[in-house]
Protein backbone atom coordinates (compact mmCIF):
# COMPACT_ATOMS: atom_id res chain seq x y z
CA UNK A 1 0.00 0.00 0.00
CA UNK A 2 1.44 3.52 -0.70
CA UNK A 3 1.92 5.79 1.35
CA UNK A 4 0.53 9.48 1.00
CA UNK A 5 2.72 12.36 0.08
CA UNK A 6 4.25 13.99 3.31
CA UNK A 7 2.21 17.21 3.28
CA UNK A 8 4.11 20.47 1.83
CA UNK A 9 4.72 23.72 3.95
CA UNK A 10 4.19 26.70 1.98
CA UNK A 11 6.96 28.45 0.44
CA UNK A 12 7.34 32.23 -0.25
CA UNK A 13 7.76 33.78 -3.45
CA UNK A 14 9.80 35.76 -3.40
CA UNK A 15 8.44 37.27 -6.24
CA UNK A 16 5.35 38.08 -4.92
CA UNK A 17 6.98 39.80 -1.65
CA UNK A 18 9.17 41.92 -3.19
CA UNK A 19 6.90 44.17 -4.54
CA UNK A 20 4.79 44.77 -1.65
CA UNK A 21 8.16 45.43 -0.04
CA UNK A 22 9.23 48.34 -2.35
CA UNK A 23 5.87 49.67 -2.33
CA UNK A 24 5.39 50.01 1.43
CA UNK A 25 8.90 51.75 1.77
CA UNK A 26 7.71 54.20 -0.71
CA UNK A 27 4.06 54.87 0.33
CA UNK A 28 5.63 55.78 3.87
CA UNK A 29 8.57 57.61 2.90
CA UNK A 30 6.69 59.98 0.48
CA UNK A 31 3.29 60.43 1.81
CA UNK A 32 3.59 59.68 5.29
CA UNK A 33 7.31 60.85 5.88
CA UNK A 34 8.26 58.02 8.15
CA UNK A 35 10.56 55.14 7.67
CA UNK A 36 9.76 51.60 7.47
CA UNK A 37 11.84 48.34 8.63
CA UNK A 38 10.73 45.00 7.76
CA UNK A 39 11.47 42.11 9.37
CA UNK A 40 11.90 38.05 7.53
CA UNK A 41 8.37 37.15 6.24
CA UNK A 42 7.11 34.18 7.64
CA UNK A 43 3.64 31.91 7.06
CA UNK A 44 1.07 32.63 9.62
CA UNK A 45 0.01 29.07 9.78
CA UNK A 46 -3.39 29.50 11.34
CA UNK A 47 -5.84 31.67 11.41
CA UNK A 48 -4.57 34.83 14.13
CA UNK A 49 -5.48 37.90 15.30
CA UNK A 50 -4.20 41.30 13.19
CA UNK A 51 -2.95 43.70 14.87
CA UNK A 52 -6.03 46.45 15.95
CA UNK A 53 -6.56 48.00 12.67
CA UNK A 54 -6.77 46.26 9.56
CA UNK A 55 -7.39 47.58 5.98
CA UNK A 56 -8.20 44.57 3.09
CA UNK A 57 -7.74 44.90 -0.64
CA UNK A 58 -8.87 42.29 -2.50
CA UNK A 59 -7.13 41.36 -6.00
CA UNK A 60 -8.61 39.45 -9.03
CA UNK A 61 -7.90 38.74 -12.40
CA UNK A 62 -4.47 37.36 -12.91
CA UNK A 63 -3.82 37.93 -9.14
CA UNK A 64 -6.52 36.25 -6.71
CA UNK A 65 -6.87 37.16 -2.96
CA UNK A 66 -6.49 39.76 -0.82
CA UNK A 67 -3.64 42.22 1.43
CA UNK A 68 -4.28 43.26 4.66
CA UNK A 69 -1.86 46.34 5.87
CA UNK A 70 -2.37 45.59 10.23
CA UNK A 71 -1.57 48.25 12.51
CA UNK A 72 -1.54 48.76 16.03
CA UNK A 73 -3.96 51.11 17.09
CA UNK A 74 -1.82 54.10 18.43
CA UNK A 75 1.08 53.46 14.88
CA UNK A 76 -1.77 54.11 13.40
CA UNK A 77 -3.40 57.22 14.71
CA UNK A 78 0.19 58.56 14.52
CA UNK A 79 0.58 57.81 10.96
CA UNK A 80 -2.60 58.79 9.90
CA UNK A 81 -1.87 62.03 11.67
CA UNK A 82 1.43 62.12 9.80
CA UNK A 83 -0.36 61.64 6.03
CA UNK A 84 -3.36 63.30 6.08
CA UNK A 85 -1.42 66.18 8.57
CA UNK A 86 -4.00 66.69 10.93
CA UNK A 87 -5.00 64.49 14.16
CA UNK A 88 -7.65 62.16 12.67
CA UNK A 89 -10.23 60.93 15.40
CA UNK A 90 -10.14 57.28 15.52
CA UNK A 91 -14.36 56.41 15.34
CA UNK A 92 -14.10 59.19 12.67
CA UNK A 93 -14.63 57.74 8.80
CA UNK A 94 -12.04 60.30 7.90
CA UNK A 95 -9.41 57.99 10.33
CA UNK A 96 -10.61 54.77 7.65
CA UNK A 97 -10.85 57.10 5.00
CA UNK A 98 -7.19 57.61 5.28
CA UNK A 99 -5.79 53.93 6.58
CA UNK A 100 -8.12 52.74 3.40
CA UNK A 101 -5.94 55.17 1.00
CA UNK A 102 -2.66 53.88 2.70
CA UNK A 103 -3.23 50.81 1.84
CA UNK A 104 -4.59 51.52 -1.56
CA UNK A 105 -1.32 53.19 -2.38
CA UNK A 106 0.31 49.83 -1.29
CA UNK A 107 -1.70 47.60 -2.95
CA UNK A 108 -1.40 49.81 -6.50
CA UNK A 109 2.76 50.40 -6.19
CA UNK A 110 2.90 46.79 -5.97
CA UNK A 111 0.46 45.59 -8.63
CA UNK A 112 2.25 46.87 -11.66
CA UNK A 113 4.12 43.38 -11.05
CA UNK A 114 2.02 40.88 -10.78
CA UNK A 115 0.10 41.00 -13.67
CA UNK A 116 -1.39 42.76 -16.14
CA UNK A 117 -4.78 41.90 -15.98
CA UNK A 118 -4.92 42.43 -11.79
CA UNK A 119 -7.27 44.73 -10.51
CA UNK A 120 -7.46 45.80 -6.90
CA UNK A 121 -10.80 46.82 -5.06
CA UNK A 122 -11.49 49.48 -3.00
CA UNK A 123 -10.22 48.84 0.62
CA UNK A 124 -12.66 48.04 4.02
CA UNK A 125 -11.11 49.15 7.10
CA UNK A 126 -11.59 47.00 10.45
CA UNK A 127 -11.09 48.37 13.62
CA UNK A 128 -11.27 46.75 16.70
CA UNK A 129 -8.43 44.57 18.86
CA UNK A 130 -8.28 40.81 17.95
CA UNK A 131 -10.14 41.00 14.91
CA UNK A 132 -9.58 37.59 13.18
CA UNK A 133 -9.53 38.18 8.88
CA UNK A 134 -10.69 34.71 6.83
CA UNK A 135 -8.87 33.91 3.68
CA UNK A 136 -9.00 32.00 0.76
CA UNK A 137 -8.46 28.38 1.96
CA UNK A 138 -5.89 27.55 -0.90
CA UNK A 139 -3.55 30.11 -0.58
CA UNK A 140 -0.94 30.76 2.03
CA UNK A 141 -0.81 33.79 4.06
CA UNK A 142 2.63 35.66 4.64
CA UNK A 143 3.09 37.61 7.08
CA UNK A 144 5.99 40.85 7.09
CA UNK A 145 5.93 42.34 10.50
CA UNK A 146 7.16 45.84 10.28
CA UNK A 147 7.91 48.73 12.66
CA UNK A 148 7.74 52.81 12.12
CA UNK A 149 9.44 54.87 14.92
CA UNK A 150 5.91 55.52 16.08
CA UNK A 151 4.90 51.91 16.12
CA UNK A 152 4.65 48.43 14.50
CA UNK A 153 2.41 47.19 11.29
CA UNK A 154 2.50 43.64 9.29
CA UNK A 155 1.32 42.97 5.75
CA UNK A 156 -0.45 39.94 5.09
CA UNK A 157 -0.32 38.56 1.97
CA UNK A 158 -2.51 35.96 0.73
CA UNK A 159 -2.43 36.04 -2.92
CA UNK A 160 -1.94 33.06 -5.89
CA UNK A 161 -1.02 34.62 -9.43
CA UNK A 162 -2.76 32.70 -12.30
CA UNK A 163 -0.95 34.55 -14.92
CA UNK A 164 2.71 35.83 -14.30
CA UNK A 165 3.25 39.68 -15.81
CA UNK A 166 5.01 38.81 -19.69
CA UNK A 167 6.55 42.28 -19.76
CA UNK A 168 7.99 44.02 -17.86
CA UNK A 169 7.27 47.99 -17.74
CA UNK A 170 10.02 49.40 -15.91
CA UNK B 1 -7.20 79.37 -10.30
CA UNK B 2 -10.57 76.96 -9.68
CA UNK B 3 -9.74 73.71 -9.63
CA UNK B 4 -12.04 70.20 -9.39
CA UNK B 5 -10.32 67.26 -7.21
CA UNK B 6 -11.82 64.11 -8.16
CA UNK B 7 -10.87 60.78 -5.55
CA UNK B 8 -13.32 58.58 -3.39
CA UNK B 9 -10.51 59.33 -0.66
CA UNK B 10 -11.63 62.62 1.42
CA UNK B 11 -7.87 62.13 3.31
CA UNK B 12 -6.39 62.10 -0.34
CA UNK B 13 -8.11 65.31 -1.61
CA UNK B 14 -7.15 67.20 1.32
CA UNK B 15 -3.45 66.53 0.81
CA UNK B 16 -4.10 67.39 -2.73
CA UNK B 17 -5.41 70.78 -1.40
CA UNK B 18 -2.47 71.31 0.83
CA UNK B 19 -0.10 70.58 -1.90
CA UNK B 20 -2.14 72.36 -4.32
CA UNK B 21 -2.41 75.39 -2.77
CA UNK B 22 1.53 76.32 -1.82
CA UNK B 23 1.47 76.64 -5.98
CA UNK B 24 -0.96 79.96 -5.44
CA UNK B 25 -4.39 81.38 -4.21
CA UNK B 26 -7.21 77.99 -4.91
CA UNK B 27 -10.99 78.05 -5.08
CA UNK B 28 -11.47 74.01 -4.82
CA UNK B 29 -14.82 72.33 -5.56
CA UNK B 30 -14.55 68.38 -4.87
CA UNK B 31 -15.97 65.08 -6.09
CA UNK B 32 -15.79 61.45 -4.64
CA UNK B 33 -16.36 59.78 -8.01
CA UNK B 34 -17.04 60.17 -11.77
CA UNK B 35 -20.81 60.35 -11.61
CA UNK B 36 -20.43 63.33 -8.96
CA UNK B 37 -17.87 65.02 -10.94
CA UNK B 38 -20.12 65.33 -13.72
CA UNK B 39 -22.89 66.85 -11.80
CA UNK B 40 -20.12 69.55 -10.21
CA UNK B 41 -18.99 70.27 -13.55
CA UNK B 42 -22.57 70.77 -15.13
CA UNK B 43 -22.98 72.68 -11.77
CA UNK B 44 -20.44 75.39 -13.12
CA UNK B 45 -20.94 76.97 -16.12
CA UNK B 46 -17.68 78.79 -15.84
CA UNK B 47 -15.84 75.54 -15.77
CA UNK B 48 -12.28 74.47 -14.42
CA UNK B 49 -9.34 75.34 -14.70
CA UNK B 50 -7.95 72.32 -13.53
CA UNK B 51 -9.54 69.17 -12.88
CA UNK B 52 -7.37 66.06 -10.79
CA UNK B 53 -9.22 62.93 -11.36
CA UNK B 54 -8.49 59.16 -9.47
CA UNK B 55 -8.60 56.26 -11.60
CA UNK B 56 -10.48 53.91 -8.97
CA UNK B 57 -13.81 55.40 -7.88
CA UNK B 58 -16.38 53.48 -7.32
CA UNK B 59 -20.48 54.47 -9.51
CA UNK B 60 -17.61 56.05 -12.37
CA UNK B 61 -14.45 55.84 -13.19
CA UNK B 62 -11.81 58.19 -13.41
CA UNK B 63 -11.18 56.79 -17.30
CA UNK B 64 -14.71 56.79 -17.87
CA UNK B 65 -15.00 60.33 -16.73
CA UNK B 66 -12.13 61.48 -18.78
CA UNK B 67 -13.72 60.39 -21.69
CA UNK B 68 -17.08 61.46 -20.90
CA UNK B 69 -15.70 65.08 -19.99
CA UNK B 70 -13.96 65.22 -23.40
CA UNK B 71 -16.93 64.32 -25.38
CA UNK B 72 -17.68 67.95 -25.22
CA UNK B 73 -14.65 69.87 -23.36
CA UNK B 74 -11.44 69.26 -25.44
CA UNK B 75 -9.36 72.02 -23.04
CA UNK B 76 -10.09 72.09 -19.67
CA UNK B 77 -6.51 70.18 -18.24
CA UNK B 78 -7.07 67.16 -17.20
CA UNK B 79 -4.35 65.47 -14.45
CA UNK B 80 -5.07 61.73 -13.36
CA UNK B 81 -3.59 60.92 -9.90
CA UNK B 82 -4.16 57.28 -9.46
CA UNK B 83 -1.62 54.37 -8.05
CA UNK B 84 -2.94 52.77 -11.41
CA UNK B 85 1.33 52.97 -12.68
CA UNK B 86 1.29 50.24 -15.46
CA UNK B 87 2.68 51.32 -18.74
CA UNK B 88 -0.84 50.13 -20.63
CA UNK B 89 -2.90 52.50 -17.91
CA UNK B 90 -0.61 55.38 -18.59
CA UNK B 91 -1.16 55.05 -22.61
CA UNK B 92 -5.10 54.40 -21.93
CA UNK B 93 -5.38 57.48 -19.93
CA UNK B 94 -3.49 59.78 -22.69
CA UNK B 95 -5.73 57.74 -25.39
CA UNK B 96 -8.93 58.95 -23.33
CA UNK B 97 -7.33 62.81 -23.27
CA UNK B 98 -5.60 63.74 -19.96
CA UNK B 99 -2.63 65.88 -20.37
CA UNK B 100 -0.92 64.53 -17.34
CA UNK B 101 -0.45 61.85 -15.00
CA UNK B 102 0.62 61.34 -11.48
CA UNK B 103 1.75 58.38 -9.89
CA UNK B 104 0.80 57.81 -6.09
CA UNK B 105 2.14 58.17 -3.68
CA UNK B 106 4.18 61.19 -4.97
CA UNK B 107 5.65 63.52 -3.16
CA UNK B 108 4.24 67.73 -3.37
CA UNK B 109 7.25 68.57 -5.60
CA UNK B 110 6.15 65.81 -7.73
CA UNK B 111 2.31 66.86 -7.62
CA UNK B 112 3.29 70.59 -8.05
CA UNK B 113 5.41 69.92 -10.66
CA UNK B 114 2.92 68.31 -13.19
CA UNK B 115 0.21 71.00 -12.45
CA UNK B 116 3.09 73.67 -13.49
CA UNK B 117 3.96 71.59 -16.81
CA UNK B 118 0.84 70.83 -17.14
CA UNK B 119 -0.82 74.53 -17.11
CA UNK B 120 2.11 75.63 -19.27
CA UNK B 121 1.41 73.43 -21.90
CA UNK B 122 -2.17 74.87 -22.21
CA UNK B 123 -1.39 78.20 -21.77
CA UNK B 124 1.70 77.58 -24.59
CA UNK B 125 -0.87 76.37 -26.78
CA UNK B 126 -3.67 78.89 -26.16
Amino acid sequence: MSQAPPEMAPTINPKLIVPFVNAVRSVFAKMVGVQTTLERPHVKTFPAPTYDVSSIIGFSGDVIGSVVVSFQRAAAEKLVEAFAGMAIAYDSPDFADAVGELANMIAGGAKKHLGHAAAITVPSVILGAGHVIARLSDVPCIVIPGTTPVGAFALEISIKQLKAPQVNDN
Amino acid sequence: MKVLLVDDSRTMRNIQKKVMEQFGPMEFSEAADGVEALSVIAATPQGFELILIDWNMPHMDGHTLVLRIREKDKLTPLIMVTTESEKQRVVDAIKAGVNNYVIKPFTPDQLIGRVKQTLEKRKAAA
